[in-house]
């Protein structure tokens, strides 16, 4: 394989959802591996045919689990779960993340809660004003990603769910 | 002083004020829509806060995002940078309302230049000569003839719904004015829905000449001279430069002091620009005052050597100004590069750079955004770099523009830099002698790429 096909082939892998694809040809070997972020995606068996023209081609796209986009400074890491495709639950607002409703009330959802779609799952407060973020999915808590009463900005990571 | 400045904006002026503020050792929050997730302004910020969507609407534009983002971080004062929500009132007035200082005039001020009549009267009313114009629309052929000789041939009729040069037409002399009034009225109907109909003096052969100021929160302004924003393309600023060719110490003197009344009219407090037209015989009118940092604000301060937007928070702050008016001590030109193509009617092309090469050297000031790598999202304004060239003469600066403009090397995307190229080659604009008319009879040769 050629500098630039590898080149090629490292792009489309970044790009894609693919955590490990190893191709062999011959005697030529190449094992690639990208450490996801976040959720796991389904695994992808590529097949290949001889490297003809560009490599990108030749990949399989992955089942189409919805991205989550790079996380924000404030987000935490977690671990991705064992299996299955989850769903993240992504901040519509800018402000402050709470868990309950008030600092001696109960958290709206733990992890292991099943949650109907307009389930009230959390508030997040901008101004004085406290929003109540709904559920849009039916499924179940796997994963709290942000800390209660810390600033989160549009579009940042909250929950992951594993939908019904 | 602010310990931290969220920068309402984007693009290159966004690294503009970030620069100024890590000079002062102010923090910088930036914000972001998803299509700025990469933009520079991002990562030379000490914090950024994603706001919403692509769409302006959905972020730059968005106030409760931009509030709440401000919240979240703990800004103590908003700069709003130029567009977006610059001139807005009703921001100005919510930041006022959080205690957070918006950078820039009170709601006051915004509101009586946003509209146009109201600040015509404030200029009348000040002494600062206007554009004459009849006070209320047209009744007859016969009010239109007697304003037409108190004013003095040419006249340009105008329709008040009007826009796109609809309902527009200039009366030479007394014997035109009849027919042309009807065809006026007829047009305007016809295109608005309105047939109404008022009349200005016509500024022959105008130039677009601007004055830069300053007023603090003390009641003093001042006045940094002008920019010669003529060369413009269906009203958008393509090149500007200072001093003006056309200005004299004494004009300048007289549009300096008018720039201060107007200003000072209205206890202005912030930077700004009194945009003035003036004729073919020096005489200038008011058209309007931007209230806001300007795109072309860098050509003054590389001619008199000062940092507006460190003046523009310090007056925020509270510090009073020197007072003192500044005069162009170099001569400066810019050219605003944007991401479009030139030989196809300037049609705007956003794409990735791929290579990219910026000027340097003597005499260059490059004020861009954008890297090699960088994608130029389609949501925004295509402008993506400000080149700026200074020397002793004019005609030192046209050179070093010329060289600069050379070696400026960007691939992936087409910019105006040709055209720029071009015009710098041009016999008339070398010779200075150029109006806003200049660029409709400018013809591109079309290169070979």
């Amino acid at each position: 394989m050629e500098y630039k096909q590898i080149q090629e082939l490292l792009k489309a892998v970044n790009k894609s959802n693919i955590s490990e694809l190893s191709i062999k040809d011959g005697d030529f070997e190449i094992t690639i591996k990208q450490s996801s972020p976040e959720t796991q995606y389904v695994a992808v068996q590529a097949q290949l045919p001889a490297f003809a023209g560009m490599p990108q081609q030749s990949i399989a796209a992955p089942a189409p689990a919805p991205a989550a986009p790079a996380p924000a400074t404030t987000a935490k890491e977690t671990a991705a779960p064992e299996n299955g495709n989850t769903i993240t639950v992504k901040s519509p607002m800018i402000g402050t993340f709470y868990r309950s409703s008030a600092p001696d009330k109960p958290p709206f959802v733990n992890v292991g809660d099943e949650i109907q779609p307009g389930q009230v799952i959390c508030i997040v407060e901008a101004m004085k004003l406290f929003n109540e973020i709904e559920s849009e999915v039916s499924g179940r808590i796997v994963k709290v990603l942000i800390d209660d009463a810390s600033p989160v900005e549009y579009d940042q990571p909250l929950f992951l769910v594993e939908p019904a | 002083m602010f310990k931290k400045i969220l920068i309402a904006n984007r693009g290159e002026i966004a690294l503009r004020i970030i620069r100024t503020c890590r000079e002062m050792g102010i923090q910088t929050v930036a914000v972001y829509s998803m299509a700025d997730k990469d933009s520079l302004h991002v990562r030379f910020a000490d914090e950024a806060v994603c706001i919403g969507k692509a769409q302006s609407a959905d972020s730059y534009l968005n106030i409760p995002h931009l509030m709440a983002a401000a919240e979240i971080t703990n800004a103590d004062a908003i700069h709003p940078g130029y567009g977006f929500l610059a001139e807005n009132a009703g921001f100005a007035e919510i930041c006022a309302q959080y205690n957070i200082k918006f950078i820039g005039p009170t709601p006051e001020m915004i509101r009586s230049m946003g509209d146009k009549m109201t600040a015509k009267e404030t200029m009348i009313k000040a002494g600062v000569p206007v554009i004459p114009g009849s006070e209320d629309l047209l009744q007859s052929v016969e009010e239109a003839k007697k304003l037409a000789e108190e004013m003095g041939y040419p006249i340009i009729l105008k329709a008040t719904a009007g826009g796109g040069g609809k309902g527009m037409r200039v009366v030479w002399q007394e014997d035109e004015l009849e027919k042309n009034y009807h065809t006026a009225k007829q047009e305007a109907a016809a295109s608005f829905k309105n047939d109404g109909i008022y009349m200005e003096k016509f500024v022959e052969e105008p130039r677009h000449i601007e004055i830069q100021i300053a007023g603090d929160q003390f009641g003093t302004v001042c006045h940094m001279s002008e920019r010669d924003c003529s060369i413009q393309r269906r009203h958008q600023k393509l090149v500007e430069e200072s001093p003006s060719p056309f200005v004299s110490p004494e004009l300048r003197q007289q549009m300096g002091e008018a720039a201060i009344k107007a200003a000072m009219a209205i206890n202005y407090e912030s930077v700004g620009t009194i945009e003035f037209l003036v004729d073919k015989h020096h005489k200038f009118y008011f058209m309007e005052m931007n209230t806001r940092i300007q795109v072309e604000h860098g050509v003054t301060e590389e001619v008199i050597n000062f940092d507006l937007i460190k003046e523009q928070i310090k007056i925020a702050a509270g510090i009073p100004i020197s007072g003192k008016n500044y005069e162009p001590q170099m001569h400066a030109i810019e050219c605003r590069i944007n991401a479009e193509d030139p030989f196809n009617d300037f049609r705007p092309s956003p794409g990735t750079i791929t290579v990219l090469h910026t000027p340097g050297g003597h005499g260059i000031r490059v004020d861009s955004h954008i890297y090699a790598g960088y994608t130029i999202p389609p949501y925004y304004d295509s402008m993506i770099a400000k080149v700026i060239a200074i020397a002793q003469t004019r005609e030192e600066a046209i050179n070093t523009m010329e060289r600069a403009l050379s070696e400026y090397v960007i691939e992936g995307v087409k910019t105006t830099i040709p055209f720029h190229q071009q015009l710098m080659q041009n016999e008339q604009f070398r010779k200075g002698d150029f109006t806003t008319k200049f660029i409709e009879s400018f013809e591109l040769k079309n290169k070979p790429s």
